[in-house]
């Protein structure tokens, strides 16, 4: 993990009260072996942050185990090796460019 | 099952409008979310539920086929009807008003879907049942999203508990709709087709005190209720919202008549 | 393209002589493509630079959203919108992986979207104009996605970690986004004559409008040589330019469609087509917020931020309370 711990010590000095705290978002696939760091995003409490990690992250891809930690709460070494790519959902056809067969004749799409 | 096509008809076009009519609604939100997150996530109900529609309207226009000798597809059934032939209740036509307001209505609604989902994945007619398993887990997942946030909401600030209560209040008498059984929810139930809705109700009052409760937000407690005497959106009778709803929804599929696009 | 007017504060690229041995140390990894990291040290134009660029980016992405959800409620078939609605919803889960690739850097999500709303910053010019019918839907997947693939696959090499990580997840997304307008517009060129002006229409006025996407011509942006030598803009503006009317040319013959430029023609000696003269005091006038839809735009994203405050605000109070709760009952 190659995240800054250092997200709430640089909040700006007129803090936005109603802002939601930012959550680092790690994703273990159906058949993966460990959780992968795929983002980040904003939610009041854990409890959201997993369902919108879920929305977000999976597009609720099943059998997915989701961990999600207040950036806050993140402690980083120095920076790592490079991350995992993400896969998107299968549950919807049209996500996938060759859901639209395309004129062989025409290039570039 | 063709004994019970003509009912079995009605009631595919009332879960399948039901559906659309929502979905039309959510996605009138995309873009517009109090946050981001909530615009993805309420495209995702969205999709669910166009999703779903698009199932039961396409089966409904097989039962159609097999009863008048050619059903209607998708999107004639969609986008060529006008509001007297649609079956959707009225409460999902009612309008997304404020963030409490969608999700009372959303709450009242998936609650009630998801009951009536699990009871059509029993179903003696095996599409049917096929099409309402894929549907349950999907409405879970809406059940556990708009219970989560009235909670959220009724008991957050002063400001938001005044609007979940007037939410909540206002979409109260829409919902008795959602339980009356006519003569074809009857003769379905009676055959196995579709779960008798008296179980249903009662589970879903108790569900919803509940989730109320834990809002800290008052049950409302009013017996009136539109729809009353079967003269509710299941038997096309609707609100004045539809219209323009409709208007919106087929004004292409009306303005250019027989093009395909 | 989200550089538009983007500063890097540096009149001419540094050389080394001007840099400390950390600057150095930091270009040599830039150099040999080691990717830059969050925690990593960056010169304070570095930081400031891609901050400005990655969040317009993300704003793009999102005020990207209201021209196209404008059709969601009226799309001619339930296939069609339901296509819809999840490249919609692509946008907007685009903009949420840029915006957390720009609180990287140390800002708050919350901040740079006030920043938008205070006018501060600016989203690609592109999304100022109106959608006036369901063939501008298919143009804008054809041409606006296609130009925007055009940028952001370079960008997939970005010296910037997150921002790199961030374009290669969208990059995968986007090519669905450009098929599907394409689909769009190869319906309505098939169909009825009515449906089939309606496409030349649309495209006679997206055209240059898309051209402009990419920023003015290379003599006069004069902040990219830093950019190109820190390996956040990987391009210029006139060779993406260029490649995308050669590709998009033969696409719109496919159609059937005429392109709006009476210049338009290939040039053999040079290998590419040549083009007519763009009007950039549109694109300048559109950048200093009189385009079509400015205003409008920016207002319905200040109306759904100040509308949604009260739900923010009350999530917030809902995990406060909840958490008192909780610690009250363990103690």
């Amino acid at each position: 993990m190659s995240k800054t711990a250092v997200q709430s010590a640089a909040m700006p000095a007129a803090p936005h009260e109603a802002e939601w705290p930012l959550w680092e978002v790690f994703i273990r696939s159906q058949h993966g072996l460990a959780h992968k760091h795929v983002g980040s995003l904003h939610a009041p409490d854990a409890p959201l942050a997993i369902r919108n990690a879920r929305d977000v992250y999976t597009r609720r891809n099943e059998g997915v185990s989701i961990w999600v930690v207040r950036s806050a709460d993140v402690h980083a070494s120095a920076p790592g090796d490079r991350e995992p790519l993400f896969d998107p959902a299968n549950d919807k056809v049209y996500r996938h460019p060759t859901f639209f067969p395309m004129p062989d004749e025409v290039k570039h799409l | 099952m063709s004994a019970h096509d003509e009912p079995l008809l009605e009631c595919l076009l009332r879960l399948g409008d039901t559906d659309l009519v929502l979905a039309q609604r959510l996605g009138a939100w995309i873009g517009h979310g109090p946050v981001l997150e909530e615009d993805i996530a309420l495209a995702n109900v969205g999709l669910d539920l166009l999703g779903q529609a698009r199932l039961w309207l396409g089966y409904a226009g097989e039962v159609e086929a097999r009863l008048a000798g050619r059903g209607r597809s998708e999107d004639e059934l969609a986008f060529l009807r006008d509001a007297p032939a649609f079956r959707n209740v009225q409460l999902v036509e009612q309008p997304n008003g404020d963030y409490a307001a969608t999700m009372a209505r959303q709450l009242y609604f998936d609650h009630a879907h998801l009951l009536l989902l699990q009871g059509l994945a029993r179903s003696c007619d095996e599409r049917v049942a096929a099409i309402a398993a894929k549907g349950v887990k999907e409405a879970q997942y809406h059940v556990e999203r708009s219970s989560d946030w009235v909670v959220r909401l009724g008991d957050g600030t002063d400001e938001s508990h005044a609007r979940m209560q007037r939410a909540i209040d206002d979409l109260w008498p829409y919902t008795g709709e959602l339980f009356a059984a006519d003569a074809v929810d009857v003769a379905l139930s009676d055959a196995g087709v579709t779960p008798a809705l008296a179980p249903i109700e009662a589970a879903w009052h108790e569900a919803i005190g509940a989730v109320l409760d834990e809002a800290t937000l008052i049950r409302p407690s009013g017996t009136w209720m539109h729809g009353r005497g079967h003269r509710g959106g299941k038997q096309g009778v609707h609100t004045e919202h539809l219209g323009h709803l409709l208007a919106e929804m087929q004004f292409l599929q009306r303005a250019y008549p027989g093009a395909s696009w | 393209m989200y550089a538009q007017l983007v500063d890097t504060g540096l009149a001419k690229v540094q050389d080394a002589s001007h840099m400390s041995a950390e600057e150095q140390a930091f270009q040599a990894r830039v150099d040999a493509d080691v990717k830059i990291e969050a925690k990593d040290f960056m010169p304070d134009a570095y930081r400031r630079t891609l901050v400005r660029q990655i969040q317009q980016h993300a704003h793009s992405e999102i005020v990207g959203m209201l021209p196209e959800g404008n059709w969601i409620g009226r799309a001619p078939t339930l296939a069609r919108k339901a296509i819809l609605m999840a490249k919609v919803q692509d946008e907007g889960g685009h903009g949420l992986y840029l915006y957390a690739a720009a609180e990287t850097l140390g800002v708050s999500r919350d901040q740079l979207i006030e920043d938008l709303h205070a006018g501060k910053v600016k989203y690609s010019s592109i999304f100022n104009y109106p959608t006036l019918t369901w063939a501008d839907i298919g143009t804008i997947g054809w041409l606006v996605d296609g130009a925007a693939i055009m940028n952001q696959i370079p960008l997939c090499r970005c010296s910037y970690g997150p921002y790199a990580r961030a374009m290669i997840r969208i990059c995968k997304e986007e090519s669905f986004h450009q098929r599907q307008g394409f689909d769009i517009l190869m319906s309505l060129c098939k169909g009825t004559p009515e449906q089939k002006a309606m496409a030349q229409d649309a495209l006679d006025r997206w055209w240059w409008p898309s051209l402009m996407m990419f920023g003015p011509p290379d003599a006069e942006s004069v902040h990219s040589a830093q950019s190109a030598r820190w390996k956040i803009k990987l391009l210029s503006n006139d060779e993406l330019r260029q490649r995308f009317v050669d590709q998009t040319v033969p696409q719109a013959d496919y159609l059937g469609l005429r392109m709006p430029d009476p210049d338009l023609r290939w040039n053999e000696a040079r290998g590419h087509y040549d083009f007519g003269a763009i009007d950039w005091s549109e694109f300048h006038a559109v950048l200093k917020g009189n385009g079509p839809c400015n205003r409008e735009r920016l207002r319905a994203r200040v109306d759904a931020w100040d509308e949604g405050r009260w739900v923010r605000e009350a999530a917030i109070a809902h995990a406060g309370k909840k958490a008192r709760r909780a610690a009250a009952s363990a103690a």
